[in-house]
């Protein structure tokens, strides 16, 4: 099977690629490019663990092709931090150790700042829903909610 | 809220919330999980499992496989010889099945290819001819007489006189005091109930991953994700038949383990690979094989039999709990005996265990392994006790606990331990006290584990600038690292950024035992508190050189050597980093090591307060409030012993609520995905508040008692009181989906 060239940004930055036709932009981006920091827990979208931005929607990279991204531009866990900034999430994630094994914890990341930047001001439902199509095993979510409603207080605090 | 009952000592850094070391590393991506390591020459490894539940391999034919264009090996059962030691021949059964696939997904092939699509298709070249056999999956069913039998060489073990018939109980186990009938006869009232409980799987979301290289000269490197390398090591050492030392493993950061990951499945697998095919294989499960292959925990049937007086004292207590482990022996339920009954006191008390075999993946350990579904048998009928003689639950299990002094109903006599301070501040907390709605109830429930110390490995070298490397062996499953680097930089008395933990690979220290049992806070603790002893031992001795007095008249305080005594002068304190500055000079470099086995692992309790709601017409239940109330001992990190309570009780609303294994009548798993197998999500779970009481553990230099188990072993029951109460039936078959409540709705309405 002749494989498909694909051009796309990543980050901001230009990549090109080949692919199978068949394969995932999870595949892609583990197992081609090295960034392996988008996760593979179940390979069904049911886990929300290969969050990535596909043109600014929040996508399961599983559920995606690789020749998919054709053109688009792409947001992984990879480029949430501004150098040696740290995204104000990532940094909340930390201070209240809204993480332990920290498998699911890029997945978390992106899909909550999609949310914040849907909706700066999310109430504990809001948040609780939003994140519901990430799985956490280990924190019971307790952490992790607050450390999403918090900064978002904190953003709005400064915005 | 950290609430200390009796601790004294004062300390810097422990009991502090410092950000955790590895934390950029998780935040940005960059920490590098099982499937995230790739070597020059990488094949992809792919494995073939038994379709059958139980099935008679005849033959296997791998050569049209073997001649696709980019295969580079194949194995089947004829590349694992036998190994020689008899701990590991389960293992070797389970990681590539021999004359018959023992479940469905039993391991019966694997290949290395080139590419993830060479390898998907070469699977679909090998052809197994298999003739199906009878399964069984119930453990009710498997112990029946005329049940299909698993293994025909398998004898029950714990039975006078030994049998003669091949059965599928592989064990039974005893234990208790006292004289049970007596006791029972004393009981006002006797209440008897039998419970069920569905097997649930760990739901680690990292299924496991790993890359093996075996070269010509029979050396080997694996890297993977596991709560243990050095037990990887050993493993499959045995079953390739390799030198220990002359296989490295390396433990890759893990996404969970819960128990789950404290055995071998496809590591021996993908080494047996690479050293066929001469390059490095890499091996990952998909979420489907994870649920079939690898261990959830077992599913059981339980008779709970209690007796108390009219003033509530209970007065004798029985168990016999069947608990089925998969397609082989080693079920927790000689835990699930031993820790039935620990949180009572009991003057007569038996316990008895079966340990069961099914068609169904080799169970694993799964957090406080075996004790979670005993405490929901127990702690219901308890509850219902309290109400039978009209006292709060609360004061019924205060009027019971078990305390210090008191014996355990498993063998030993307690030391001081905390049920009753998690009994009394539940009395007091708010959550007790709170309003309830219609259709909403309240459960509490009470929950014990052992914990573990184990063989334990590390050493701490003092760099020249005066930071320190601490080296243990340990993966890092949910903030270990952050509670070892505190008690260094606590026992050294310098600051927590002044040292580094790195988990070392199995060339670098002696036998660690697993992350499990809840150990690692509390031995590889322990061993860092005595390596930093030794550190410090070493550079007082270098001090007493530099200043030319004897080494018992220095000191070590806040970080620095200090002359002390009548006959020490009158030295300016040498700090940690000036004397790490002189090493070179006064004898070479400085290490602190400390290897035990250690024992003294504080017991610990944990009381767990919920309320839900139930809706009657759906039979839906809303967890709507839940309060964990726990001993820790000494909480190192606070933030991260919070965790592990809210983790297990998450944990535990799945098993509780929703969780199940489900089989077809073909014997086939019909839910292998998170899709169908649903873990709670954000949606599902409202906060979870923890209250930590602080009853040092006289075994830790700090008090420490491991916290990561006992969160589990309440809220099965919790949660089944709290529904019982809401529904207005007794709810004993778990998990309480909506189809089963509201069947017991509906039968409770017939009569």
């Amino acid at each position: 099977m002749s494989q498909v060239r694909v051009s796309t940004k990543i980050n901001g930055d230009k990549v090109e690629y080949l692919c199978e036709v068949d394969e995932s932009l999870l595949d892609v981006l583990r197992d081609r490019l090295e960034l392996t920091g988008t996760k593979e827990g179940c390979g069904t979208g049911d886990c929300g663990a290969c969050s990535v931005m596909l043109d600014g929607r929040l996508v399961c990279s599983c559920l995606v092709l690789g020749a998919e991204a054709e053109g688009r531009s792409i947001e992984t866990i990879e480029g949430m931090a501004d150098g040696e900034t740290l995204h104000p999430l990532q940094q909340q994630f930390l201070q209240l150790a809204a993480l332990q094994c920290c498998i699911c914890t890029p997945g978390f990341l992106v899909a909550a700042k999609s949310l914040l930047e849907r909706n700066p001001d999310p109430s504990e439902t809001e948040v609780r829903y939003w994140l519901a199509g990430n799985l956490c095993r280990c924190t019971g979510y307790d952490k992790i909610v607050r450390a999403v409603l918090d900064t978002a207080k904190d953003m709005r605090r400064s915005a | 809220m950290t609430e200390q009952t009796a601790l004294k000592r004062e300390f810097k850094v422990v009991g502090t919330r410092p950000l955790r070391p590895d934390g950029i590393d998780k935040v940005t991506g960059r920490a590098k999980f099982g499937a995230d390591a790739n070597a020059p020459g990488m094949l992809y490894g792919l494995i073939l499992r038994s379709p059958h539940a139980h099935a008679r391999i005849k033959s296997i034919d791998t050569s049209k496989a073997e001649k696709l264009q980019g295969v580079k090996a194949v194995v089947t059962r004829d590349d694992f010889k036998r190994p020689d030691r008899a701990d590991l021949i389960d293992i070797w059964i389970n990681v590539m099945a021999r004359d018959k696939a023992l479940y469905d997904g039993h391991a019966v092939a694997a290949v290395a290819a080139t590419s993830k699509a060479v390898a998907r298709e070469a699977l679909r070249l090998i052809k197994v001819k298999y003739e199906v056999l009878p399964h069984v999956i119930d453990v009710d069913e498997a112990m029946k007489p005329d049940a299909p039998i698993l293994h025909p060489d398998m004898r029950t073990e714990g039975v006078e006189p030994k049998p003669k018939k091949a059965s599928n109980v592989a064990h039974r186990y005893e234990f208790g005091h006292g004289n049970i009938e007596k006791g029972f006869a004393e009981a006002d009232i006797v209440i008897e109930r039998s419970f069920k409980t569905e097997a649930s799987h760990q739901g680690y979301i990292e299924p496991h991953a790993c890359l093996a290289s075996v070269g010509p000269d029979g050396q080997g490197d694996l890297w993977c994700c596991t709560q243990g390398h050095f037990m990887v090591r050993n493993a499959c050492a045995g079953l390739l038949g390799i030198d220990v030392a002359k296989l490295r493993v390396t433990a890759s950061e893990i996404g969970g383990g819960f128990g789950g990951k404290t055995t071998v499945f496809i590591e021996p697998v993908a080494l047996a690979l690479s050293r066929k095919a001469n390059r490095p294989v890499k091996l990952v499960m998909s979420r489907n094989e994870v649920f079939r292959a690898t261990g959830p925990t077992s599913s059981s049937s339980i008779d709970v039999k209690i007796g108390v007086k009219r003033n509530g004292r209970m007065t004798a207590a029985r168990a016999e709990l069947r608990y089925q482990g998969g397609a082989f022996s080693g079920s927790p339920v000689e835990f699930g005996a031993m820790t039935s009954f620990a949180c009572y006191d009991l003057p007569n008390v038996q316990t008895i265990g079966h340990d069961v075999v099914t068609n169904r993946p080799k169970q694993v350990a799964y957090r406080a392994p075996g004790a979670p579904m005993a405490a929901f048998a127990v702690e219901s009928v308890v509850d219902e006790l309290a109400k039978k003689v009209g006292m709060n639950p609360l004061e019924f299990r205060l009027l019971n606990a078990a305390r210090q002094g008191t014996k355990s109903s498993y063998g030993p006599t307690f030391g001081p331990i905390g049920l009753e301070a998690t009994l009394e501040r539940a009395k007091t907390h708010g959550h007790y006290s709170a309003p309830l709605g219609p259709n909403q109830g309240r459960g509490v429930a009470c929950g014990f584990w052992f914990n573990f110390g184990g063989n334990t490995c590390v050493s701490l070298n003092i760099g020249e600038d005066g930071t320190v490397a601490l080296t243990e062996g340990n993966p890092d499953i949910g903030g270990s690292r952050a509670s070892l680097t505190m008690m260094a930089a606590e026992e050294l008395g310098i600051p927590y950024e002044k040292v580094r933990t790195v988990i070392a690979d199995t060339g670098a220290l002696g036998y660690n035992e697993v992350t499990d049992g809840s150990r690692v806070t509390f031995a590889a603790g322990l061993a860092t508190i005595k390596a930093a002893r030794d550190a410090i031992k070493k550079m007082c001795g270098r001090a007493a050189k530099i200043w030319d007095i004897p080494e018992e008249a220095v000191v070590w305080e806040n970080g620095h050597a200090k002359p002390a005594g009548p006959n020490a002068g009158t030295f300016k304190p040498l700090s940690l980093a000036e004397l790490a500055a002189k090493a070179s000079a006064t004898g070479g470099p400085i290490a602190g090591h400390f290897e035990v086995n250690a024992d003294g692992a504080g017991v610990s309790f944990a009381t767990h307060m919920v309320d839900v709601e139930v809706d009657p017409d759906t039979g839906r239940v809303t967890v709507l409030r839940y309060t964990v109330f726990q001993d820790a001992g000494k909480a190192v990190h606070p933030s991260y012993v919070e965790g592990q309570f809210q983790g297990g009780a998450a944990q535990g609303v799945g098993w509780a609520l929703n969780e199940e294994y489900v089989y077809g009548k073909d014997g086939r798993l019909q839910n292998p995905g998170f899709l169908d197998y649903r873990i709670p999500v954000a949606s599902d779970l409202p906060m979870i508040d923890t209250v930590i009481l602080e009853i040092p553990n006289p075994g830790h230099p700090y008090g420490v008692r491991g916290v990561g188990e006992t969160s589990i072993v309440p809220p099965l029951a919790a949660i089944a009181n709290a529904v019982s109460a809401a529904a207005g039936v007794r709810l004993t078959h778990l998990p309480m989906s909506p189809p089963r409540i509201l069947k017991a709705l509906m039968d409770h309405q017939r009569g």
